[in-house]
């Protein structure tokens, strides 16, 4: 790899021993992608993965301190993934005890820390940073060096900015010194498509199904879609936008997408059409009968498959502030069908701190909340990541929950009908 | 006995027993609960993968495609390796993915005295070869050794 004289210096520990380290870190990283140089990171704000406190990340928070010791932190603002706790959210004694007592002890530890390192505020505790409502949204062809896979697939594929998909701590050290490894995502070769999928469905298809059959198949290739505007559009509105997140998050959790182009909907395909799509590219038709094959080949692992659901997480990734009005309107309609006043489940909707805060301020707040429906900011993969969630019959309609947790994926419908009638789907 | 020649991503020697998955690996869902409740065999969590859910991945040759899922994946490593409860190396059949190169980075350059070689790049013939239980040692140079 090439590197300026300034990057150079950085290495030969000029500036110090730590940001030499950091610095040894990303040019390791890009040489295992033969990347040639480190280009300039020019995103206003960064955003990290890692936010929860866990006892067991304890060398996270070292290598954290080490930084925040050696005074190396970043020009660049940043927001980080959603809190792991809430009180609004259910949670027996047990289960309190087991998250304040031995998994998140060092939860206010870290928060000081990613404040001392450059946290934007203490509301800016998200997996989509990129709402309106957060104010951490990339322009069009931004270089970055985010982490959050559902975050950074968003980015590169709706907003067209150019992220790798970069881990946990690899975040924040492009940050510190400013630059991130030319490779992959970042360039235009990287960014054709390798495979064309073809939607050929009678009926609108459920975004997080959709993703996880194209994230299973394509793996970390870029997919190219054809079909989809037929159900979407081809104008990137808040209805679309919503559907995209849960899409591309299903994508990068059931298979490692970083960046798919739908076919006159999302910028690069709109600018450069079929032109997007790599010589050889292989194919891959997604029907009916397509999703439903993938939809019962996810195991159900819980201790008794016929359970009665104890809980519902909808908001992963976070609900938008348009998602959290229509689940309302939704709830509200199949209650009154049902002749019942609030949902049977307990039934979680989570969404960013400031999109929650714009939420409260509408009249669909006290409605949703006359529905029995609770509203929380938590990361629900990081509630259930315990041994004692593995009991419990939890439903999402969250492809990335199923991917990670016990939780059991129900669509959006199966969903509405469970929290609203009872029993399973 | 086979040898296949790979890409060092990261140095090391070491001889250890394989454990394959030919689907691709979540680091993530496989040793999360693992590292957080003290599992000291780091037995796999992924449900969703058949070939190694239950299996112990600790100390063992992890022979993988790639690695796929959340962008924690490669702190997940970085982790296991500062724990002391990492596979004792990595082969990845295919071109190492990015959530893995970072792992295998952070623990080169952060850990004192991290010695989990990462090969890369040692071709599907590799992967169609190696079965669970495997003696495996792995070369300076790259070089895996499968018997």
């Amino acid at each position: 790899m090439k590197l300026t004289k300034e990057q150079q210096a950085i290495l030969d520990g000029e500036k110090g021993e730590t940001l030499s380290k950091v610095m040894k870190t990303l040019v390791m990283y890009g040489d295992a992608f033969e990347a040639e140089k480190l280009v300039p990171i020019t995103s206003e704000c960064n955003h990290l993965v890692t936010s929860f406190g866990l006892k067991v990340m304890s060398p996270v928070y070292d290598l954290m301190q080490q930084i925040l010791d050696a005074g190396v932190a970043s020009k660049q603002k940043f927001s980080v993934d959603p809190r792991p706790l809430d009180k609004n959210v259910p949670a027996n004694l047990l289960q309190n005890l087991v998250f304040n007592k031995f998994m998140y002890t060092k939860q206010d530890f870290y928060e000081k820390q990613l404040k001392q390192l450059g946290l934007m505020d203490d509301d800016a505790f998200t997996c989509t940073c990129y709402m309106d409502e957060v104010g951490n949204k990339p322009k069009k062809d931004d270089v970055l060096s985010w982490a959050e896979s559902s975050a950074v697939v968003y980015a590169n594929s709706v907003l067209g900015a150019r992220c790798n998909r970069n881990s946990g701590i690899i975040d924040i050290m492009g940050s510190l010194v400013g630059f991130v490894p030319y490779f992959g995502l970042l360039t235009d070769e990287g960014r054709k498509a390798t495979w064309v999928v073809k939607v050929n469905t009678t009926k609108k298809p459920e975004a997080q199904l959709l993703g996880s059959a194209i994230g299973m198949k394509v793996m970390e290739d870029v997919p190219y879609v054809v079909g989809l505007d037929k159900w979407l559009g081809a104008e990137l509105n808040d209805d679309a936008c919503s559907y995209l997140k849960d899409f591309g998050a299903a994508t990068a959790s059931n298979g490692a997408v970083g960046l798919y182009h739908i076919e006159n909907l999302t910028p690069e395909a709109v600018e450069l059409g079929d032109r997007l799509i790599a010589e050889g590219a292989r194919e891959y038709i997604i029907d009916d009968a397509e999703l439903e094959r993938v939809k019962e080949n996810y195991p159900v692992v819980w201790k008794n498959p016929d359970a009665t659901p104890k809980l519902c997480f909808v908001g992963c990734p976070h609900l938008s502030l348009k998602q959290l009005k229509n689940w309302t309107e939704n709830i509200e309609k199949a209650l009154k069908e049902s002749g019942k006043k609030k949902v049977v489940i307990p039934t979680v909707l989570t969404a960013a701190p400031k999109v929650l805060k714009e939420f409260y301020k509408t009249e669909y707040a006290e409605r949703l909340k006359a529905t029995g429906v609770i509203t929380s900011y938590i990361c629900p993969l990081m509630y259930m990541n315990n041994p004692l969630c593995k009991k419990m019959p939890v439903i999402t309609s969250s492809n990335k929950l199923r991917t990670y947790t016990s939780a059991r994926y129900y669509t959006d419908e199966e969903i509405l009908n469970a929290i609203t009638k009872g029993g399973n789907r | 006995m086979k040898q296949f020649k790979g890409r060092v991503v990261t140095p090391g020697e070491v001889t250890a027993e394989a454990v394959v998955t030919t689907e691709g690996f979540n680091t993530l869902a496989s040793l999360q609960m693992a590292l957080q409740f003290g599992d000291k065999e780091a037995k796999c969590g992924d449900q969703n993968n058949k070939e190694l859910h239950g299996k112990p991945l600790y100390n063992k040759a992890l022979c993988l495609p790639q690695t796929i899922g959340s962008t924690t994946g490669g702190l997940v490593i970085y982790c296991a390796c500062a724990m002391g409860r990492s596979p004792a190396c990595m082969l990845f059949a295919n071109h190492i993915d990015s959530l893995a190169a970072a792992g295998a980075v952070l623990a080169d350059v952060w850990v004192d005295g991290c010695t989990m070689p990462v090969i890369d790049s040692l071709g599907d013939e590799f992967l169609n070869y190696v079965k669970d239980g495997m003696k495996i040692t792995v070369k300076a140079d790259g070089v895996v050794e499968v018997e």
